[in-house]
């Protein structure tokens, strides 16, 4: 007899060759770009993506007649160079700078008019449009000294400050990515969890089950169909994480990525996003098998798998809520039950940057992964095989249907 | 010397929601025999077999296949045709023949090799590389039969293996099954078609209602019967009368009887002697299906049928 592990990997090569050579496979593909449209239409995900490639805005705080100079000055430079590629200046009569920095309302300020002109914002910034605002600082001077005699026309020298982000939007973009990480691990996971039951369903009414049972243990089954779900999403993931890349490297400027890195680091993260895809795929599919095995029509499929996705809604739903508060007791709960732990730790990396609760999190996970996927097995070597009679979950299906 | 067993089980007992599918089965299936399990539909055949495979696990009794109490610590030595065939669809026939043999043990280029060559043997290069879904019920059916073989099993299962085929496939099954056996095989096949067991089997085991009726062979069961005489003779009345059995009977101008246990040439003696006039005279040996009829009861033999159902 092949050992547990051989035999799962026959099975596993099998369905792996079959399911990436189908239709159902360029579907799951796909699949990504339905919550990436959701995310664009809807300005969540999309819009925070896209957000750094519009121009930043400069204010320059002005009052009185400085202020009216300045924006003719504004006006004049802007038709003769258009406004492409150009950021938006805005003339703020508030005297509060640090407001509009902190608030991200201003990317850079202008300030100490008329005498001392100090340009303070992101390096970036700073560097890149400290000319365009010296020409107009000195274009609105000349158009001051012009109407009012006695005023000394000096040459304007702007000072430069550079002040590092602040701190409060990474929070903001963090906290997106920790929600977008979560919204891609659920949604990866139910299109997984529900190729798997449709995976099974056809090997029980083929009746290759009957044929794979009497060479192989139901275990090694069960594990096989596990892994080649597994490894077929694993080969999206790649060809989705290829494409992404290159899309990120074609059109989004280096810059903007580094202003939304994760907490830990991009490659930490997406190291951490994969094992807890992993962790979930394989807590919640092995529960799917385990129950789908119950069911013995398509029918029945669609009963039970119903509550199942209820189930994983809520789950996200609690996991998604506590995001935020990554050391509130909501979110060391959700870090606590397994199948909330992935969403819960992948929110963790994004925002926070310590690794040790990861490490934690991977171990107990699989050590509940084990546990699962062994009550999944279980339940499946009960049902899967069963030709006559009904267990109770069975009974309990039958029941339903009848009474819907 | 006891003979050697491929199969031995004892009082197996299997049950589905409270109904006693299987109830108390004794099989013991000679090594190098083909071994044929009849009964009719619903009879707890296909519980048997699945039992003795290890496919599911009885509710008590004991079974030890190729000398293994977990048959699937032999699964590398046996091959199983289940009754409900199973293939994926889309997979192409080659590769169906080398997943089975795979399955089984074998590694996957040399399963591939042997896929070929029992396709070729088969009249099937052609459709080596065609998806299942494309080929004919009878082609899909041949493929998961040398499925069943590729890996050279020494204990082959076969679960009604002639169901769905046409007469020439029965013939090439039927020759296939004896090849094996001469090659060394062990096969153990159920059917409800008495004409398969009765040209294949050296042994027979008849379930009906998950019990063994009768386990042995042919010609055992066949001895359960007693052949018929049927005499015709010129002369009604005479001497010769006093040679017939006492529980002779007159039907329509012919006597017919049990054929004595000291054989048919002291009564011909005697009818001669006493100048019968014999105009015809028939040895009628009883079939397996008589027997079965005989072990089982009328009202239980419905659901077996004598003759392949035509195609």
């Amino acid at each position: 007899m092949l050992t547990n592990l051989h035999a799962a990997l026959v099975i596993a090569r099998r369905d792996y060759v079959a399911t990436v050579w189908s239709r159902a496979f360029i579907l799951f593909l796909l699949g990504p770009l339905i919550p990436i449209l959701f995310g664009v239409t809807f300005g969540s995900v999309g819009s925070k993506m896209s957000a750094p490639a519009a121009p930043p805005t400069i204010a320059i705080l002005a009052s009185g007649g400085e202020a009216q100079a300045l924006r003719v000055a504004r006006k004049r430079i802007f038709t003769i160079l258009g406004d492409e590629g150009l950021p938006r200046i805005e003339v703020s009569t508030t005297s509060d700078a640090d407001r509009l920095l902190k608030h991200d309302e201003a990317a850079a300020v202008v300030i100490g008019l008329p005498d001392r002109p100090v340009l303070r914002g992101a390096p970036e910034v700073v560097s890149r449009h400290a000319a365009l605002i010296e020409w107009m600082l000195a274009d609105a001077r000349r158009d001051r000294a012009l109407d009012k005699a006695g005023i000394v026309l000096r040459p304007v020298t702007l000072k430069r400050e550079f002040i590092a982000a602040p701190a409060h939007s990474d929070q903001n973009d963090r906290s997106t990515l920790a929600r977008a990480g979560q919204l891609l691990l659920l949604f990866l996971t139910m299109i997984l969890t529900g190729m798997l039951l449709s995976n099974m369903m056809e090997e029980k009414s083929s009746k290759v089950i009957e044929i794979l049972a009497a060479a192989v243990p139901v275990d090694a089954i069960f594990l096989g169909k596990l892994i080649a779900m597994l490894g077929m999403s694993l080969t999206g993931i790649a060809i989705w994480a290829s494409v992404a890349a290159g899309a990120l490297f074609a059109f989004v400027p280096v810059s903007a990525l580094q202003m939304i890195a994760p907490a830990v680091g991009w490659p930490i993260f997406i190291l951490l996003s994969t094992i807890y895809f992993i962790s979930s795929y394989l807590l919640v599919g092995a529960l799917y098998l385990g129950i789908g095995a119950q069911a013995g029509t398509v029918r029945e499929v669609q009963t039970l798998s119903m509550p199942l996705t209820f189930g994983q809604l809520i789950i996200f739903g609690f996991a998604a809520s506590a995001a935020d508060q990554t050391n509130g007791p909501a979110a060391i709960a959700a870090s606590l039950f397994p199948w909330s732990s992935p969403y819960a730790m992948i929110a963790r990396a994004a925002q926070r940057p310590e690794i040790w609760p990861h490490l934690l999190a991977i171990a107990w996970q699989a050590a509940t992964v084990a546990m699962i996927v062994r009550v999944g097995a279980n339940l499946f070597r009960r049902s899967v095989l069963k030709s006559g009679g009904a267990g109770i979950w069975r009974k309990l299906i039958e029941r339903s249907s009848w009474v819907a | 010397m006891t003979q050697e067993l491929a199969i031995e089980a004892k009082a197996l007992v299997k049950q589905f929601d409270g109904f006693r599918a299987v109830d108390g089965v004794d099989l013991a299936v000679p090594a190098g025999a083909i071994y044929g399990v009849l009964g009719p539909n619903g009879a707890g055949k296909t519980t048997t077999l699945r039992m003795l495979l290890g496919i599911i696990d009885p509710d008590s009794g004991e079974r030890k296949v190729l000398g293994n109490r977990q048959p699937l610590r032999a699964a590398n030595r046996i091959g199983y045709l289940p009754e409900e065939r199973g293939l994926y669809p889309t997979m192409q026939a080659r590769e169906a023949i080398a997943f089975m043999g795979a399955l089984r043990g074998l590694k996957l280029g040399e399963a591939r090799t042997r896929a070929d060559r029992l396709l070729a043997e088969h009249g099937l290069a052609d459709a080596a590389r065609k998806p299942i879904r494309t080929l004919s019920k009878g082609m899909a059916q041949t493929v998961q039969i040398l499925g069943t073989i590729v890996h050279r099993p020494r204990l082959i299962v076969l679960d009604e293996p002639f169901s769905g085929l046409d007469a020439i496939n029965q013939e090439r099954l039927e020759a296939m099954i004896r090849a094996q056996v001469d090659a060394g095989a062990t096969v153990l096949f159920s059917t409800h078609v008495i004409a398969h067991a009765e040209r294949l089997c050296e042994r027979i085991a008849i379930i009906v209602g998950g019990r063994v009726r009768f386990e042995g062979s042919v010609a055992e069961a066949r001895g359960r019967l007693q052949a018929q005489v049927t005499l015709v003779t010129r002369r009604t009345e005479g001497a010769w009368r006093t040679a017939l059995p006492a529980d002779a009977r007159c039907e329509n101008g012919a006597w017919i009887f049990p054929l004595p246990g000291n054989g048919i040439e002291p009564l011909l003696a005697r009818l001669i002697e006493g100048e019968a006039g014999i105009e015809e005279l028939s040895i009628e040996r009883p079939g397996l299906h008589d027997a079965f009829v005989e072990i089982v009861g009328e009202t239980a033999a419905q659901g077996i049928r004598k003759e392949p159902e035509p195609e």
